[in-house]
């Protein structure tokens, strides 16, 4: 049995990587060899540049295990985390060019300012719970039906959906577009089980749920592997549609308006 | 004089993981203002990567559990050096903190009949943590975080706090000056109490679980404030670590998969835990290997396997299999939850159900596929039982106006914390730091800026910068790491740790000499020279305390001293800044137990 990571080469070896540098003002790439052992991921080839090479190398991290959503940036052109990406599975004929995320603005070298993003979460409307179920002031869930919101509740906050969707990165509707991460922390609010709040109007009118054209490149890069397209913006989706223009639910809120 | 921005609150929280949040959210309940401040972004702190769950006695997978049985349980896996009035109200009390988050919007997994599922875990006696698969803490982190940016307090990201300030030598706090990340502009915070809620000291080592956060600096600014530290001597060498490739040697592997029924081999395939059962633990722990499984799948009659011993024990046994050159290939052991799929049909589902992180981070990582292979595993630091030395229902340090919360602080675990006893702990005395920071505040009336100190502090902060042509603040860094693993870390000897002792004064002035080149824009040369201090303070204040503690007790393991003294279980360490700026280790004797939870531990002795 080997315990020898998948294609791991035995041998150290050289690499050259282009890093950007730079912050708001101007930058460019630089190049710099790297040496680099089985099993290693991107994250420690940048530690190793900025212990050895570039003190000054400005990038987040906090667990090196995929957990906090600290490292994220763009690996030979792909938004991923640094610490997952594997050092063996990217081409070894080229540089290896690491650059800050695209969709925020830079503060230096690897590192954005995605303060934007904290910003958005405080204008979703928060948890408010139905009444307890129990005397104890507890309630009951079935697994089953919390399933869904677990999946959405693993987001690390890593916001490489955000630095992928097109209505941020490219047409920049910062204003008007909350991004699939929040369409994934709203659509975990409004299907919590115990959750009385309604978020319906929100989404149409301010946080531009209808920009979303369904390309699914946020889904691609997620490292959580949250389906964001199909269990969360699609519903959210239909439960709008449902709302607002389905001409029963209509015809039932003109009635409930009137009496 | 450098230039600063002034800020001020009632009460300032430094830290924002589980108990920098919870305290900061029941200080805000309290009607005072607050401002919140940490290293990292919001959501980052450590607390997000805890995995395996949370203790709180709530009785749902197992009605015999209770708050006495979860008290009898941390004292004695903290070797009864415990502070008992933390472990008293922390068992207490844990509960309702789980229930309130889950009020909150927190998702845990669920039991049959749709309430909190709990989960075994080393040194608990019954299934007792609250758990969403291995990703607690993040379900903790943000339900906290999202709760507490809709209660007003100001938070201030990406930013480090360096030093707290006093009204004079024997007075209160009256703030603390730091530095921000991103633009390197100094800030001092005029505040009338300080929650420390900063974390751990993991970094001092090279093989750890804690990321660059883990610099001790509330450790550090609390002892520089004349605070006293206690139990430095404990830090918690977790058991299971990643061991290859080498680039990721040290990242946690959780406890929960041993809860989940994990087994320990050695390279000769024999579980090796059934050899070394202590005798305190005899009555509770399974004699074979099939009674060992019938207790993980719920049996109520059968006994916790020897894996589930606590964290100390176990980490010794597999160093000792690895000395004893029965370890694996990468020189740890084996960790084998693929087994499950001999008794369970649905193995695999199971496994990747109930492990997800771990069966993606070895996949991702290792190129092992946990649900068909064994893992490789051994100790790595993980956990500091030591800090700051608190009042067990108000968490006041010994400086008025000085809070302590989490893992900061010290007492609840004694010589070694039990797995899942830290999240509670957050919640629990995150709460307690809160509410009486704010009572605090409000009682103790308007204070005044000592400015001599503030420019001196902050220019102690900038010196690095100032500071050209000495040498890169990595490389030592990255001695000390290794000095303290080779020299006092899980085994430890009088010889080596003088040693350490001396190392500590050489990097003390390598560190003093250390530059960052000019930038103050995010510059980690410059913070990584900052956090060198700290390191060092702890470091100091880890070694004097084992050399002092001649013996072997909890995470304390003495190769010249082998064995427990009773004479050593009468008296906690204290480290206190000397008169003349000296480390100074003194014996604080233990508080007598009161005599109903001597009955409650005697009641539970042999359950
Ligand atoms: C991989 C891993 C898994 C774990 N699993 C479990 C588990 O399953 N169950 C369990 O009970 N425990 C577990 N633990 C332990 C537990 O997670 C930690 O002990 C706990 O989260 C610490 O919480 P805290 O609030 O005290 O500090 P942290 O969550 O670490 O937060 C510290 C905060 O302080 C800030 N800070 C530090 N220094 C400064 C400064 N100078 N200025 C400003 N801010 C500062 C940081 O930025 C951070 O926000 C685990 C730990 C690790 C590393
Ligand atoms: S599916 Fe929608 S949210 Fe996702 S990247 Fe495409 S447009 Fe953006
Ligand atoms: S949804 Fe996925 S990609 Fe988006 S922030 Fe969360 S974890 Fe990252
Ligand atoms: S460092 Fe935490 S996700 Fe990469």
């Amino acid at each position: 049995m080997s315990h020898a990571p998948a294609k791991a080469s035995s041998e150290t070896r050289k690499q050259l990587f282009r890093v950007w540098r730079g912050d708001k003002t101007a930058g460019t790439f630089k190049d710099y060899t790297a040496t680099v052992t089985p099993g290693m991921v991107v994250l420690d080839v940048i530690h190793q540049i900025q212990a050895e090479q570039a003190n000054d190398l400005a990038c987040r991290w906090n667990c090196k295990a995929g957990k906090c959503g600290s490292c994220s940036a763009e690996i030979n052109g792909k938004p991923r985390l640094m610490c997952m990406t594997r050092m063996d599975e990217l081409p070894t004929d080229m540089p290896v060019v690491v650059e800050p995320m695209k969709a925020f603005p830079l503060i230096k070298d690897l590192v954005t300012d995605v303060s934007w993003n904290y910003d958005v979460k405080k204008k979703i409307k928060p948890f408010k719970p139905r009444k307890p179920d129990a005397p104890d002031g507890t309630w009951r869930m079935d697994q089953a039906d919390v399933d869904r919101v677990q999946e959405f509740r693993k987001c690390i906050e890593c916001f490489l959906c955000q630095d992928v969707c097109h209505v941020l990165r490219d047409h920049h509707k910062h204003e008007e577009f909350i991004g699939p991460r929040f369409l994934v922390y709203t659509a975990a609010l409004e299907m919590h089980p115990l959750d009385t709040e309604d978020r319906l109007a929100d989404l149409r009118k301010s946080q531009g749920l209808g920009y979303c054209n369904i390309t699914k490149c946020c889904t691609k890069v997620c490292p959580e592997h949250i389906t964001i397209t199909d269990n969360a913006i699609i519903p959210l989706k239909e439960r709008v549609v449902d709302e607002y223009f389905d001409p029963v639910t209509k015809l039932f809120k003109m009635f409930k308006k009137k009496t | 004089m450098a230039d600063f921005q002034t800020h001020e609150h009632d009460v300032i929280v430094i830290g924002a993981g589980g108990a920098g949040l919870r305290a900061a959210i029941e200080a805000s309940a309290a009607g005072v203002s607050v401002g919140l401040i940490c290293k990292s972004l919001l959501g980052k702190a450590h607390t997000v990567m805890a995995e395996g769950g949370m203790a709180a006695a709530l009785a749902h997978n197992d009605e015999r559990d209770s708050w006495k049985t979860h008290f009898a349980d941390t004292m004695r896996g903290g070797q009864y050096l415990n502070n008992w009035r933390m472990a008293e109200l922390h068992a207490k009390e844990a509960p309702d903190r789980a229930r309130e988050l889950e009020a909150w919007g927190a998702v845990f997994d669920r039991t049959k009949d749709g309430r909190i599922n709990q989960r075994n875990f080393g040194g608990h006696r019954y299934p007792r943590l609250a758990h969403v698969g291995d990703r607690t803490g993040l379900e903790m982190i943000r339900t906290l975080q999202d709760h507490s940016v809709h209660r007003g307090m100001t938070i201030y990201m990406e930013t480090t706090v360096t030093q707290i300030i006093k009204d004079g030598p024997n007075g209160r706090v009256i703030g603390a000056v730091g530095y921000d990340r991103p633009t390197g502009t100094l800030h001092y915070w005029k505040a009338k109490a300080i929650v420390l809620a900063t974390g751990g000291i993991g970094k001092a080592y090279k093989i750890t679980s804690n990321s660059w956060e883990y610099s001790g600096d509330g450790h550090a600014m609390a002892y520089n404030a004349g605070a006293d530290l206690m139990d430095m001597e404990f830090v918690q060498f977790h058991p299971t670590g990643m061991v290859w490739p080498p680039s990721v040697r040290g990242i946690l592997v959780t406890e929960g998969v041993r809860g989940e029924g994990g087994v320990l081999r050695n390279s000769q395939g024999k579980r090796f835990m059934f050899d070394d059962i202590p005798d305190n633990y005899k009555p509770s722990t399974a004699d074979s290997e099939e009674e060992g499984w019938r207790y993980v799948l719920g049996d109520k009659s059968a006994r916790r396997p020897p894996e589930l011993l606590t964290r100390d024990h176990v980490a010794r046994c597999i160093n000792r299999e690895v000395k004893a050159g029965r370890g694996s290939p990468h020189g740890g052991v084996f960790l084998d939850i693929a087994w499950i799929k001999t008794k369970l049909a649905n193995g695999e589902e199971h496994i990747k159900k109930k492990l997800p992180s771990m069966y993606h981070q070895f996949i991702t990582l290792a190129g092992v596929d946990i649900t068909k292979e064994p893992m490789e595993v051994g100790p790595t630091t993980h956990y500091v039982m030591g800090g700051v030395k608190v009042d067990g229902d108000t968490q006041m340090s010994t400086v008025p106006g000085l809070f302590a919360a989490g893992e900061v602080a010290a007492g609840l675990h004694g010589a070694n914390r039990l797995g899942g006893n830290s999240l509670s702990d957050l919640i629990v005395f995150g709460k307690r730091a809160g509410e009486y920071a704010a009572k605090f505040a409000k009682e103790n009336g308007p204070i005044k800026t000592d400015q001599a100190a503030v420019d001196a502090a902050l220019k102690q902060t900038l010196a690095p910068l100032d500071r050209s042509g000495g040498e890169n603040p990595y490389q030592v860094q990255y001695a000390l790491q290794d000095m303290m693993q080779d020299l006092v870390g899980i085994v430890r000897r009088e010889d080596e740790m003088a040693k350490a002792l001396d190392g500590l004064a050489q990097l003390k002035a390598r560190a003093a000499k250390a530059s960052a080149s000019a930038s103050r824009e995010y510059n980690p040369g410059w913070h990584t020279a900052i956090d060198l201090a700290n390191l060092l303070t702890v470091s100091e204040a880890i070694t004097r305390s084992a050399i002092e503690r001649k013996e072997s007790r909890g995470a304390q393991f003495r190769e010249d001293f082998p064995n427990k003294s009773e004479e050593f279980g009468t008296f906690n360490h204290v480290v206190r800044k000397g008169p003349d700026g000296q480390m100074q280790v003194i014996r604080q004797p233990l508080t007598p137990l009161r005599d109903d939870l001597k009955q409650v531990i005697e009641e539970n002795k042999n359950v």
